[in-house]
């Protein structure tokens, strides 16, 4: 039958690409990108569509960016406006705080959030305090972005998760994706944000690839900064987390399911201001939650969603205390199993969702 | 009597001894020395092996128009100001060392709750600020007061800041002298040492890329240059190509630390240079050749698209602020030293009187005058209310957030049922 059609069609000189279309199967067309293209992407249309728009950085304009996120800028949008800096990120991040006071709207990367402590002063004392010391007079529409939290193998110095340190600090905003089209929604509303952003990235994630939505790859989709998204709707106990921990909780899910549990997973997308509102409607209806991190435990993101959830009316919902899945509190150690062993494993996640549901678990499993 | 193998080696020994001991820096160069080939080096090759010591090279040379005695050594270089701006400046100074003077023993009398003098930098201030082109953007540390005075801040204005009263347009969020105002082009002060340094450079980078034709400039003391944002400002904006002026307040201390235990080179300007930036030194004390180098400075940065730097020396008279004692680290000759060789006041006085533009009479009258425009700024500040204390809640964001919408309202709520525990009427209307 589909021969006949295809046939009947080229005959009536539609061409081949359009008589397979006919016969798709999904109704909404959808691209399979990668985090990294996203990203890329998202520079790519915010640097053609705002001449005010800069990006700064080591290796980001004649290496293409320390993991390609910057590929082609270079070539398209000239040195004048894709920067290669001197080893510096307290020199280059002043910089950069500098041109935006002064109506440039910069985008700052670190080659990780881990070197951003060098420049931590300048991001906020000088990006995050300067509208409100000058009461207003002076706004700093920055956005530093880079890769956050655990890599693979790169040891302490090069695995820390800084989302709840930023997130501590008003002034700032604090956005943290997990999908390709989070990134590309989200890096586009942050460059046009007139507030400073922390916009962290995961390494681990740049490779991976996601079926997006035509709709989120269009130049004028944007993902307002505050909002989370549901990735899986349930009605057993609410997951939230954000980054690379959504994909950890997505998988427990599917595990779950097996075990008759069906898990609702929130993924944040903002740190700070964050959607509390998603967490509170969620508990309410699950009345079991659990929080998922790669970060440390102690004045976490974790942490401070079960205060935000203890102060609100959602408490009242809880049949069980919130439980946080974390990091280990530890550096992060180098050796492969124990960098393994530091990271919170979809086997915790089921653990800590039963052990809220107040089901056995399988000693196999071990501990939390 | 001497062998011949003798005196070569002692020939050998004085050449090697010259060469070390170079005074002038320059080695005495065959005519074909091999040029060394390396990407970023433009060197040549030597088979002496030498250590390069700036202790041993000339220092480089203080750049002045007048001498100590308020006269000018070379005509050609007198810069061409009107004798109105002239007056202008000299007024300003004296207005500024009133208004120290004055706000310091505000201070004192627990008014307001802290502040910074300028005494021995006035002249540096307005000379310097003179230089620049109105909208060139400007930052500073927090002894530059006299920057933003001339730019047209008023006395009010300035006194208003530091009481954090209702006409401060900071509306009360930071520490006295932290002065900005956007309208006169100079950014709110920042109290973290060094980090406008940068800042300076990202828009003088802006402005590059805008075709703007202006520069930015910044202010800094010797000690802030220490902070590793200078260094890496100085490098950038050379590297990049950035039209700043640096200008660097030397003024002999870091709160109590001399300049001999901050830097060990040849003070700021060596330093400068050899970052790649077109430097000079000059005597901070002279306005003339204050306001001639950063007005050419400003110039030919903008012309050129390059950086300039600027050591200006000029000896902190007073205490570093007044949560300091200077007498427990300097002793008393040092001070009464200063005090007359240090104060570049009589100097400039001494400059106008000899073109006919000032005189004892004027100076007596206008002391007055300048002390009766502090006050008169000083009553009005002091009668002021404070700010609406909603300012608490606005500008942490562009938009404020819904999370601190919530928190304002449950504040103002509990504040308002609770009026009478409240200081509500020392502030404007809630």
């Amino acid at each position: 039958m589909a021969n006949i059609s295809r046939k009947f069609l080229l005959q009536a000189n539609i061409p081949l690409a359009l008589a397979r279309r006919c016969f798709a199967v999904s109704a909404a067309r959808s691209q399979k990108i990668t985090v990294r293209s996203a990203l890329t992407r998202a520079l790519n249309e915010e640097l053609a569509r705002d001449e005010k728009v800069i990006l700064l950085g080591e290796e980001v304009a004649n290496y293409d960016g320390a993991y390609k996120v910057s590929q082609g800028l270079l070539e398209k949008y000239t040195e004048k406006r894709i920067i290669d800096t001197p080893i510096t990120e307290m020199g280059f991040a002043g910089i950069a705080v500098g041109a935006a006071m002064h109506g440039l709207r910069p985008i700052c990367e670190f080659m990780t959030f881990n070197f951003s402590m060098q420049a931590i002063d300048q991001v906020i004392n000088s990006a995050a305090k300067t509208y409100y010391m000058s009461a207003g007079s002076v706004k700093v529409p920055i956005v530093f972005r880079g890769p956050n939290g655990a890599a693979a193998g790169v040891a302490a110095q090069h695995s820390q998760c800084f989302a709840a340190w930023y997130a501590h600090c008003p002034g700032l905003k604090v956005i943290s994706p997990y999908s390709a089209e989070d990134c590309k929604g989200l890096l586009k509303s942050a460059i046009r944000d007139d507030d400073p952003v922390i916009f962290l990235e995961n390494e681990l994630m740049y490779n991976v690839t996601f079926d997006t939505p035509d709709e989120c790859l269009k130049e004028d989709y944007l993902i307002p900064i505050g909002k989370g998204k549901i990735e899986r709707e349930g009605n057993h106990i609410t997951l939230v987390a954000h980054s690379k921990a959504v994909s950890l909780c997505l998988d427990a899910a599917e595990e779950l399911k097996e075990i008759g549990i069906e898990a609702e997973v929130i993924n944040l997308r903002t740190i700070r201001p964050m959607d509390s509102e998603m967490i509170i409607k969620s508990v309410k209806k699950t009345n079991h939650l659990v929080t998922v991190e790669q970060g440390w435990p102690q004045f976490g993101v974790g942490a401070e969603i079960c205060a935000k959830i203890s102060e609100s009316e959602a408490f009242d919902y809880l049949d069980a205390p919130v439980v946080r899945v974390t990091g280990a509190d530890v550096p992060m150690p180098y050796a492969k199993s124990l960098e393994e062993a530091a990271l919170p494993r979809v086997m915790n996640v089921v653990n800590s969702v039963k052990k809220t549901l107040n089901i056995e678990q399988s000693s196999a499993a071990g501990r939390n | 009597m001497l062998k011949v193998s003798s005196l070569l080696n002692i020939a050998t020994k004085l050449k090697n001894v010259c060469s070390i001991v170079n005074m002038a820096g320059y080695r005495q160069y065959s005519q074909n020395r091999e040029a060394v080939v390396f990407p970023g080096i433009q060197s040549h090759y030597t088979e002496e092996m030498v250590f390069s010591d700036i202790q041993n090279e000339e220092k480089m040379d203080t750049f002045r128009i007048m001498n100590l005695k308020g006269k000018v050594i070379n005509k050609t270089m007198e810069p061409d100001l009107s004798n109105e701006t002239l007056v202008k400046m000299y007024k300003h100074c004296i207005i500024h060392k009133h208004m120290d003077k004055i706000m310091h023993e505000l201070q004192r009398q627990g008014r307001i709750s802290f502040y910074m003098t300028s005494r021995g930098e006035e002249v540096l201030q307005t000379g310097s600020a003179a230089g620049f082109h109105p909208e060139d953007l400007l930052f500073g540390q927090y002894r530059e007061a006299g920057v933003i005075f001339w730019r047209g801040f008023s006395v009010y204005d300035m006194i208003s800041q530091c009481y954090s009263n209702n006409s401060d347009l900071l509306k009360g969020r930071n520490m006295p002298v932290h002065y900005g105002s956007k309208e006169h082009h100079f950014v709110p002060m920042s109290s973290c040492l060094g980090t406008q340094i940068p800042h300076a450079v990202g828009v003088a980078y802006a402005n590059k890329i805008k075709n703007k034709n202006l520069c930015s400039g910044v202010y800094f003391g010797e000690g802030a240059s220490s902070e590793g944002d200078a260094h890496a400002a100085f490098n950038f904006a050379a590297v990049l190509k950035c039209p700043v002026i640096f200008i660097c307040r030397n003024n002999g201390y870091a709160i109590s630390t001399p300049t001999k235990d901050q830097y060990s080179g040849d003070g700021l300007a060596a330093r400068a240079k050899s970052y790649g930036i077109s430097t000079i030194r000059v005597d901070g004390n002279d306005i003339l050749a204050m306001y001639a180098a950063t007005k050419q400075a400003r110039e030919l940065a903008v012309k050129k698209n390059k950086p300039y730097f600027i050591e200006a020396l000029a000896y902190r008279l007073g205490d570093h602020s007044t949560s300091d004692d200077s007498t427990v680290y300097k002793n008393a000759e040092e001070q009464e030293y200063w005090l007359v060789q240090g104060d570049p006041i009589p100097r400039f006085r001494k400059y106008l009187q000899d073109k006919g533009l000032w005189d004892d009479k004027t100076e007596e009258s206008f002391n007055k005058e300048a002390k009766k425009e502090v006050l008169t700024a000083f009553k009005k500040a002091d009668k002021q209310l404070k700010p609406n204390p909603n300012f608490m809640f606005t500008d942490v964001y562009k938009e404020m957030p819904e999370r601190l919408q919530n928190q304002h309202q449950d504040w103002r709520k509990h504040i308002l049922e609770n009026a009478d525990k409240y200081p509500l009427a020392n502030h404007d209307q809630f």
